[in-house]
């Protein structure tokens, strides 16, 4: 089993200029220890080396901004003192190896980003995606993905508030599972994770270390150290959200009572990411002693303690006078907390087992050094994804189309999954999933301002156009947040994208991003923070891009947010634009088995102005009903706000238009449905009344009508029958 | 009246309680390491996942030096109210009869629904007449009560027609002791005394609690 060293930096990832780059920082060859923590440090979901330099290109400031990217999680401040601190960030590939860790890790390591500022979580939101349900494999994905982010957010006492979830083909082999976390904090009160201090103490908190989530690095266990035993760890981490839970609150009192110097969470590669980062933000150094970390097996190789990835820990440094009292505060939660190391002059790693030096490494070396790659991007000349399969027959009329959307899963009713989540714990929840467009949270107990929170992203999109579909995530998200009457403070995204070292990835990666910065420039809206993840691939080829947008906002009347709902008899509709509805890359053109190339080119400073409009009117309360229209289109929309509110209405679209497919089903940013007293609808800037709330149908004069009982069924039966009919 | 809402580790909604205690009288929180309750009138035992829940809900918590001062308390006939995983702790020490099984659907439910007030003549709800229907939510994986020769009056609150999400006996949502000084329930009426949140109906059970003469 003894490879020859010049090899184990290629199994671990590194290529043969990275390793000799390694070796000139260091002066000498690095020992395992060192070349496995390396590995880590320049690996892509540590040091962003494929898409760091396009990260650049993203608007990062704004006027409510605290916390930029760069620390655990974004904050922007919300007023009355407070702060809100928000991530997102992907666990795909763990969750498509084991779905239920996976998905619960995702969770709990989201939400460690967010206390590690210093904030309570108050919040989380999922985005997920799936092959379609008729696969056996992806409905197994889906299922255990939803208990996992119950099972960790449930037992923890965050509510899971809102988030997405959508079914394609190319998510078959490589599920994602996105995770959003969103946190309060008074502003005084955040911290930094920069260490500071020299001679101050780096203290652990939490859970024993183990062997799991040691991954890639097992290849260097069984090459370089020759352990006897070559059985294959699992490398997903095991999520015990009870222990995070009094980490959480041991956290918080460790901070409220000012205890800290800094925190850091322990996420991707352990101890050696979390300290080297820590260090190389407060410009120190740090002295790791890794017999003293607590093991949950006795064997382990300092190797392995420095990069396992056990759940449920952070690092704080902590004055020496302190120690004592932080430990008390520990001892009460009864969270485990171990002296482990010291901050020092040296701007270098430097790890011990108990006296004798084991690694030695510069923190710029690993932190700033890794080689950062230009993307090749380039444009493929033919179509990159098969055409979905054809589900809808030709020449379906306007009824069938419009039960067949609400009976598409990407359109019916998630609520499978988030009834399965604890949405109201902390009692701050005012607008709970379904109920309305965006998850609308308090921001004190009883009362006062409040935030609106979304997740969004449309993958098909994305592919089809990788520009304008990224913009229009961000504009779907605004959009959901103006539905509540809340402005966007900032935002976060995961951009989920295949293999970046493949011309047409870059290409779509490099679009995205394009639009993405489009989109915030817009609207005004600073990226805060956010993740990155490449290399999703299946065997036949990459996802579909898939950039997923959460954003933050505030509003300053919770009890004046409208709900999807049609509330009342007599209540006038109207669609408020401006809104361009088309075939491509709609959910109907799925059903129909095409994947349009392009789509229409979007006016984002027009969108923006529209938002701002529409959000005027919202504050006002004169509104009953805001549904911005997505995916299925107008009709699909219209059918939402009647199956939630459990009344029909009528609608006159004109001759011509009563007919046409896509003005009924066409999507494409800027359209929403609103409702309300007639008086009130019709005052709105850029409403174009259609119609009104009644009746026990929907009803398109000359092209469709159908009862609301009708359309809830095919709404909130279709995820239950896909499961039914698998079983 | 002076609550005491207890604060196991791994509890969720204790914070809940406590502010929805407060709408109606004084409240502090008791440390589960804590035997005293501090002179207390009334302990909430809240819901969440106490110690983890890894075992069986409940069955650590019911060894925890708090539980000894509310057997205590409850055994004087001072009030004792349980909810979610407080009703499967107050089974577990055997305050409480019947047990708490998985749902089911053997899924975790969070949802709105409605119970009826069976009994009214309880200290948790003399603010409430026989027939009252409550909209409250229930939020748990193993909340499908079992409780062979209950007596009938021992039922406090049963889940609407079509609206028991557990598979619960006989639609039971809430019993109480012989005694009348105990209850349990799965539903949360600590997430319904805001109009903003929901529902205000889980008020009338604090404000019952409120009325008992300390």
């Amino acid at each position: 089993m003894s490879a020859p060293a010049a090899a184990a930096h290629r199994e671990l990832g590194l290529t043969d200029t990275e390793y000799d780059g390694i070796r000139e920082r260091l002066g000498r060859e690095p020992n395992a220890l060192e070349l496995a923590v390396f590995s880590l440090m320049w690996s892509e979901h540590c040091a962003y080396k494929h898409s760091k330099k396009l990260l650049r290109e993203l608007p990062t400031d704004g006027p409510h901004l605290l916390m930029g990217p760069g620390e655990n999680a974004g904050v922007v401040d919300v007023g009355d003192g407070l702060a809100v601190a928000f991530k997102v960030e992907s666990h795909n590939h763990p969750s498509a190896v084991e779905p239920f860790q996976g998905a619960a890790t995702g969770v709990g390591g989201i939400l460690r980003d967010v206390f590690a500022v210093g904030a309570r979580p108050i919040a989380v939101l999922d985005s997920l995606r799936f092959g379609e349900l008729e696969s056996p494999r992806s409905r197994f994905l889906f299922d255990w993905a939803v208990k996992g982010i119950g099972h960790y957010g449930n037992s923890i006492g965050v509510p899971t508030v809102g988030g997405e979830v959508m079914f394609e083909a190319p998510y078959e082999r490589n599920c994602l599972v996105n995770a959003m976390c969103v946190g309060i904090a008074p502003r005084e009160r955040l911290i930094r994770s920069a260490a500071a201090g020299l001679g101050n103490l780096v203290v652990l908190l939490g859970a024993r270390t183990g062997r799991d989530g040691i991954g890639g690095a097992s290849v260097l266990a069984s090459a370089e150290l020759s352990a006897g035993d070559a059985s294959k760890r699992p490398s997903v981490q095991i999520g015990d959200p009870f222990e995070e839970s009094k980490l959480v609150e041991c956290c918080l009192e460790l901070l409220e009572r000012d205890m800290l110097a800094s925190l850091q969470d322990l996420g991707a590669a352990g101890l050696s990411s979390s300290s080297s980062e820590m260090a190389s933000k407060g410009d120190v150094g740090i002295d790791l002693d890794v017999s003293r970390v607590p093991l949950r097996e006795a064997d382990m190789e300092p190797f392995e303690i420095m990069i396992s990835e056990s759940q449920e820990r952070m690092l704080c440094v902590v004055e020496p006078e302190r120690l004592d009292p932080v430990l008390d505060v520990c001892e009460r939660w009864d969270v485990r907390a171990t002296p482990i190391g010291a901050v020092t002059d040296t701007r270098r790693l430097r790890v011990f087992d108990g006296d004798e030096p084991v690694g030695d490494m510069p923190v710029e070396a690993l932190v700033d050094d890794c080689p950062l790659y230009d993307l090749q991007p380039e444009r493929p000349r033919r179509p990159i994804y098969p055409d979905p399969p054809r589900r809808l027959a030709e020449g379906a009329g306007a009824a069938e189309t419009l039960l067949a959307l609400l009976s598409s899963p990407n359109v019916a009713s998630k609520r499978f999954a988030f009834e399965q989540y604890d949405s109201i714990v902390g009692s701050r929840t005012v607008r709970r999933p379904q109920v309305a467009d965006a998850a609308v949270l308090l921001l004190e107990h009883g009362g006062g301002g409040a935030i609106a929170v979304s997740i969004d992203g449309n993958g098909r999109r994305v592919a089809c156009d990788p520009y304008t579909g990224a913009a229009e995530a961000v504009l779907e998200c605004a959009r959901n947040l103006t539905c509540v009457g809340a402005e966007p403070l900032g935002l976060t995204n995961c951009l989920n994208f295949g293999n970046p070292e493949k011309p047409h990835v870059a290409w779509q990666l490099t679009r995205a991003v394009a639009g993405l910065r489009d989109a915030c420039l817009a609207l005004g809206v600073p990226v805060v923070g956010g993740n990155v993840s490449l290399y999703n691939e299946g065997v036949e080829g990459a996802i579909y891009p898939t950039p997923i947008v959460g954003m933050v906002g505030r509003l300053p009347d919770p009890g004046a947010a409208p709900s999807i709902a049609f509330a009342e008899e007599g209540h006038a509709i109207a669609l408020v634009g401006p809104f361009a509805p088309s075939l491509e890359g709609s959910e109907l053109e799925k059903l129909r088995g095409r994947l349009a190339d392009s789509l229409p080119e979007v006016d984002l400073a027009a969108q923006a102005a529209a938002l701002a409009r529409l959000r005027e009117a919202v504050r006002s309360g004169a509104l009953a009903t805001a549904h911005d229209v997505s995916e299925g289109g107008m009709a699909c929309a219209l059918a939402e706000c009647c199956v939630a509110g459990g009344l029909g209405a009528r609608i006159e679209l004109g001759r011509a238009s009563a007919a046409d497919a896509e003005r009924l089903f066409g999507e494409g940013p800027g359209g929403v449905v609103i409702a309300g007293p007639p008086e009130a609808v019709e005052q709105v800037a850029g409403a174009r009344v259609i119609g009104a709330v009644g009746g026990a149908a929907l009803e398109l004069a000359g092209a469709l009508s159908v009862p609301v009982a009708e359309l809830r069924d095919a709404y909130e039966g279709a995820i239950p029958a896909a499961f039914a009919a698998g079983a | 009246m002076r609550f005491g809402v207890v604060r196991f580790p791994g509890s969720c909604d204790e914070v809940d309680a406590l502010f929805a205690c407060r709408r109606f009288g004084e409240a502090e929180l008791l440390w589960h390491k804590d035997r005293d309750l501090r002179g207390v009138d009334a302990v909430v035992i809240p819901g969440g996942f106490s110690y983890g829940d890894y075992l069986r809900c409940g069955a650590i918590a019911r060894f925890s030096p708090v539980m000894e001062a509310v057997t205590e308390l409850a055994g004087d006939g001072g009030p004792v109210l349980g909810i979610c995983n407080g009703f499967q702790v107050l089974c577990e020490a055997g305050l409480l009869p019947g047990a708490l099984l998985p749902n089911v659907s053997l899924r975790f439910v969070c949802r709105q629904v409605e119970v009826v007030v069976e009994n009214p003549d309880t200290p948790f709800t003399r603010a409430c007449a026989r027939g009252d229907r409550l909209s409250v939510p229930v939020k748990h994986t193993t909340g499908r009560y079992h409780g062979p020769g209950l007596a009938a009056e021992q039922v406090v609150l049963r889940y609407a027609p079509g609206h028991n999400p557990n598979g619960s006996q006989d639609d039971i949502a809430g019993v109480r002791n012989p005694a009348g000084n105990v209850m349990g329930l799965m539903p949360h009426p600590e997430h319904a005394v805001d109009p903003l949140t929901g529902s205000v109906d889980g008020g009338r059970l604090f404000e019952s609690l409120a009325m008992v003469p300390v």
